[in-house]
């Protein structure tokens, strides 16, 4: 698999989660009217929640990398410090290499190392760093991280990670909301629905809706591990030197402790995981299905590989 | 079956213009790689004026070497033609890698501020010109096989569209295959 074909695939995978998510919304919409509505000739619940559904998504894809960069709190380089400089000059050097324009950098006041990219498309993205990263990496290991950022970006991982970030949150929000609604309801009594098909529905509803979080977050954690592999990949291609970023992880790793600016819901964005979950280091099939992060071992094991060493 | 051969027609014009639309792409894209190395070279030769203004005091010694950086970024600013002019980029590369070997021996130059800066931008300079030229070069690559390959290579003789030339390494030491020494002991 090549960085062109990951391309259009997560554009058409991006497709598919915004189709999914304003469906869940339309279902949700229909169970609402079907509840509490007032009847078939206006579905009042199923309109506001489809225009919210839409507006939310597009909004969330227009403007949620803006958000996620808020929320860590990341400010702008400082091009007069020495360190922030070369990793500014490194970043330039990969655009220039892997042919993107130049993303927008910020920068995260933590000693944490760690790194992600978000934003829509690659003439609208924007690079996060922190500050731990930049103090302990040399030159070559930058290079090898900004090399799997801007891979990342180029092949629209950013994209999907996106729109899953958005989704995952709004999700386990609408759910808690639509529960909770629920449950307010049935303990006043309502009496409209005592059949047995409208009780099939309405656990088919709940199901559902309890549901959905717990998906999601399977989602976030199934699409970004083999993503990793394929960002270690293109980023030695672009730098001619893998043991830059097996380097790089080596020393990430061995400094690994919660980084506790970047919010849980865009763990899944990170070059290591910002929870610093033991899960991430097992192998086998549980932990394939609920690591986002590949074992460390194992990128820096086929990174030299890679470099024949 | 006129109709089948009308369908068929139509099928065919439409590939035909989906790979000449792909070609003319993918060529846009090579020129604007050839470009982004004139830039980056452009931004050697605005850097080294100011390298050697701040390194000159302290090396006083070193006038030959200084006037050869100056004069080989004067000669590549002024060649014209892309074979001397890579020559003369060479030539550039090497008094510059000579003057930060150079650096090295004076302490006081080593631990300044500004020369720090400065080397980080040349690093950052060369690496540029570098990461260019790669880049040039993969999609050059890529632009080429596209072209070779059957059938796009009928379309593409058709409309005369001409392969891109790699850039080659013009330096003879960088151009020497790395020594083997297959003696046992």
């Amino acid at each position: 698999m090549n960085i062109y074909e990951q391309a259009r695939r997560n554009k058409t995978w991006t497709w598919a989660l915004v189709y999914l998510f304003i469906f869940i919304f339309l279902f949700l919409g229909l169970g609402l009217d079907y509840f509490y509505g007032i009847g078939a000739e206006f579905p009042v619940f199923t309109v506001i929640a489809l225009l919210l559904g839409i507006t939310y998504a597009y909004a969330g894809y227009r403007l949620g990398d803006k958000f996620i960069i808020y929320s860590t709190h990341a400010r702008s380089l400082d091009l007069n410090n020495p360190k922030q400089k070369q990793w500014q000059n490194v970043v330039e050097e990969m655009s220039i290499a892997s042919g993107i324009p130049l993303p927008k950098t910020y920068i995260i006041d933590d000693p944490d190392p760690n790194a992600f990219a978000t934003g829509r498309a690659p003439e609208h993205s924007s690079l996060v760093v922190t500050r731990g990263l930049i103090d302990v990496l040399n030159r070559d290991e930058m290079q090898g991280v900004a090399g799997h950022e801007i891979s990342h970006i180029k092949n629209l991982d950013i994209r999907l990670m996106l729109i899953i970030a958005i989704l995952l949150g709004s999700v386990v929000l609408l759910a808690d909301w639509a529960a909770r609604g629920f449950f307010m309801r049935s303990r006043r009594g309502d009496r409209r629905n005592q059949g047995s098909l409208g009780l099939i529905v309405l656990a088919i509803w709940l199901v559902t809706a309890i549901l959905a979080p717990l998906l999601s977050q399977v989602m976030a954690m199934f699409v970004s591990r083999k993503r990793e592999y394929l960002a270690d990949a293109s980023s030695a291609e672009l730098t001619r030197n893998p043991l830059g970023l097996a380097a790089a992880l080596e020393k990430i790793e061995a400094r690994t402790g919660p980084t506790r600016s970047i919010i849980r819901g865009t763990a899944h964005m990170c070059i290591s995981d910002p929870r610093g979950y033991p899960v991430n280091q097992r192998q086998g099939r549980l932990a394939d299905l609920l690591a986002t992060h590949p074992p460390v071992e194992k990128r820096i094991e086929a990174l030299r590989q890679m470099a024949y060493a | 079956m006129i109709k089948v051969l009308l369908i068929l027609l139509g099928v065919l014009s439409l590939w035909f213009i989906a790979v000449y639309n792909s070609l003319v792409f993918l060529k846009n894209q090579v020129l604007n790689g050839w470009k982004q190395i004139d830039v980056q070279l452009k931004r050697r030769h605005d850097l080294i004026p100011n390298l050697v203004e701040t390194v000159k005091g302290a090396m006083k010694f070193e006038q030959t070497t200084l006037t050869e950086v100056i004069e080989a970024r004067n000669k590549a600013i002024a060649a014209g033609g892309i074979a001397e002019k890579a020559q003369q980029e060479n030539v550039l590369s090497s008094a510059l890698r000579q003057l930060f070997a150079l650096v090295e021996n004076y302490p006081d130059l080593k631990s300044n501020e500004n020369v720090a800066k400065l080397q980080e931008e040349l690093v950052s300079t060369e690496n540029r010109i570098s990461f260019a030229r790669q880049f040039y070069n993969d999609i050059a690559t890529k632009f080429n096989i596209r072209l070779q390959t059957f059938p796009v290579n009928m379309i593409s003789g058709m409309f005369n569209f001409k392969g891109a030339e790699l850039f080659e390494l013009a330096d003879a030491s960088e151009k020497e295959p790395p020594k083997i020494d297959l003696n046992i002991k």
